[in-house]
């Protein structure tokens, strides 16, 4: 993959084919859009207030510690980590959904064997966590806990059960789109994310601060999942399909530096 | 081939600063540049209060095993802007081990498996009811830089927590290392005067990093 390689310089005084003194070629990681991440402070999301920085953030030009990172394996995974809907001695409450995709880098390569993390609540809207007590009923038989390792061809898949939308009090009467949270390491520290997925068609969409804290409408869509009717098992589950985008490399040298940026 | 043109860094003029830009609309695809296709990048979300179910591992604060000769903690606490402790917050690290080597197949010096046994690099905590995480590691070394440049010891950290709608990074740096510091291509960017955010405190049994989510001691935060 030497296409994948460039020179990584900290100086940016471009002298074009020398060596460096060190020789060290590092892959690099392309900048997403601006507007493909939130902004730190979102007021609507009131949460954001005081926990935002107030700084800017400081630039951290991809060195060693940026372009490598965990590559978490099989140690990390449990026999029924993949199916939310037997790890406890009954079936859960809820409609049955599979969840699958691909996770995918910037340039559409697969990014294979590469942990991924899911967490949601159960079919109630409600998370077996000791900070949620709103008056949803807790699932003896739900954890809402998932995980799995991509193949080769970056595909994941998970059976769980759709999860409910629940009441927050960041608004008059608002209440969380249904999601199923994410977390994606794949193999560097540059590409670490953490994500929600949705499911299309919500109703609740419009009045989700968090949801709506992506600027750019296009890439907003980019966390709704797609029904997918041929991975719907019949008198079985529904399946969704949600392909995750980390950040690609670099792949093509620039003819003359930064200003196209 | 693996040699490749010097280049300027793309990232030199990216916006990418934190700033709050103008609501612009942006173009329907993302550019391409030559042959490459570029796929628009899924969209960070925030972990929100519950991250405990899905995020915690009972050896995650373990970098090296316990017993480990040389292991220290690295121990701190989460304010916000208001000066409260944040108590649904997630610490990640990543570093090199003792010698600066990586055990992955991108450091161009080849992947590398560390001479500590159980040593991988990454250690994840969330914080407590008093907004304390705490690792237990081994300090890593230095790292080359590609310009022939040294990289003093350092851990890389991501921060989640509710109220973070992408995570933050920073930088730990050691307070024992003061002419390494120095001399860091990194900390050599950051205004004098906010330096010691990134610096770690001696503690009994490690270093002490607390991280100022806000005010006056705001922590310095990276974009990468």
């Amino acid at each position: 993959m030497t296409t994948d390689h460039i020179r990584s310089t900290g100086s940016g005084n471009g002298s074009a084919g020398s060596a460096t003194p060190s020789g060290l070629v590092l892959p690099r990681y392309r900048h997403d859009d601006p507007d493909t991440h939130p902004p730190m402070l979102h007021p609507d999301y009131g949460s954001t207030n005081l926990r935002a920085p107030r700084q800017p953030l400081a630039l951290l030009p991809h060195r060693l510690t940026e372009i490598t990172g965990p590559l978490l394996g099989e140690g990390r995974l449990g026999d029924l980590d993949h199916d939310l809907t037997r790890q406890h001695a009954g079936e859960p409450l809820g409609q049955r959904i599979i969840v699958h995709g691909r996770v995918l880098d910037g340039t559409g390569r697969p990014v294979p064997k590469t942990l991924v993390e899911i967490w949601q609540p159960n079919a109630a809207g409600r998370y077996r966590h000791a900070g949620d007590n709103w008056p949803a009923p807790l699932d003896p038989n739900f954890t809402g806990v998932g995980r799995a390792l991509t193949d080769g061809d970056g595909h994941y898949r998970f059976l769980t059960v759709q999860p409910g939308a629940y009441p927050w009090r960041n608004h008059p009467n608002a209440w969380r789109p249904a999601h199923i949270h994410f977390s994606l390491f794949g193999q560097a520290f540059t590409q670490r994310l953490v994500t929600q997925m949705y499911f299309p068609g919500d109703p609740l969409f419009f009045q989700d601060p968090i949801f709506n804290s992506i600027r750019d409408p296009l890439a907003r869509e980019r966390l709704v999942s797609r029904y997918d009717h041929a991975v719907t098992e019949p008198e079985w589950a529904l399946g969704f399909e949600f392909d995750i985008v980390l950040r690609g490399r670099e792949a093509t040298p620039f003819e003359d530096g930064d200003d196209d940026d | 081939m693996t040699e490749r043109p010097d280049l300027t860094p793309a990232f030199a003029s990216s916006p990418a600063d934190g700033s709050v830009p103008a609501l612009t609309p942006t173009p329907a695809a993302a550019p391409t540049r030559g042959a490459t296709p570029t796929l628009g990048s899924t969209p960070a979300q925030t972990v929100g209060p519950y991250l405990h179910i899905g995020l915690l591992w009972p050896d995650g604060p373990e970098v090296v095993p316990d017993g480990t000769p040389g292991a220290i903690w690295i121990r701190g606490q989460i304010f916000d802007g208001a000066g409260a402790l944040v108590p649904d917050a997630l610490v990640e690290t990543w570093q090199a081990d003792p010698e600066g080597r990586f055990d992955h197949p991108d450091d161009p010096r080849g992947a590398h498996r560390s001479d500590v046994p159980g040593f991988r690099g990454f250690g994840r905590s969330a914080t407590d009811a008093e907004g304390r995480y705490e690792i237990r590691t081994v300090k890593p070394g230095a790292l080359p830089g590609a310009d022939g440049e040294t990289e003093a010891p350092h851990l890389n950290l991501s921060v989640f927590a509710r109220g973070l709608l992408h995570r933050l990074v920073t930088r730990l740096y050691f307070p024992d290392e003061e002419t390494a510091n120095a001399a860091d291509p990194v900390l050599g960017t950051i205004d004098p005067a906010r330096r010691a955010t990134l610096v770690a405190s001696p503690a009994s049994d490690g270093f002490q990093f607390d991280i100022h989510l806000q005010g006056t001691d705001e922590t310095v935060f990276f974009a990468v």
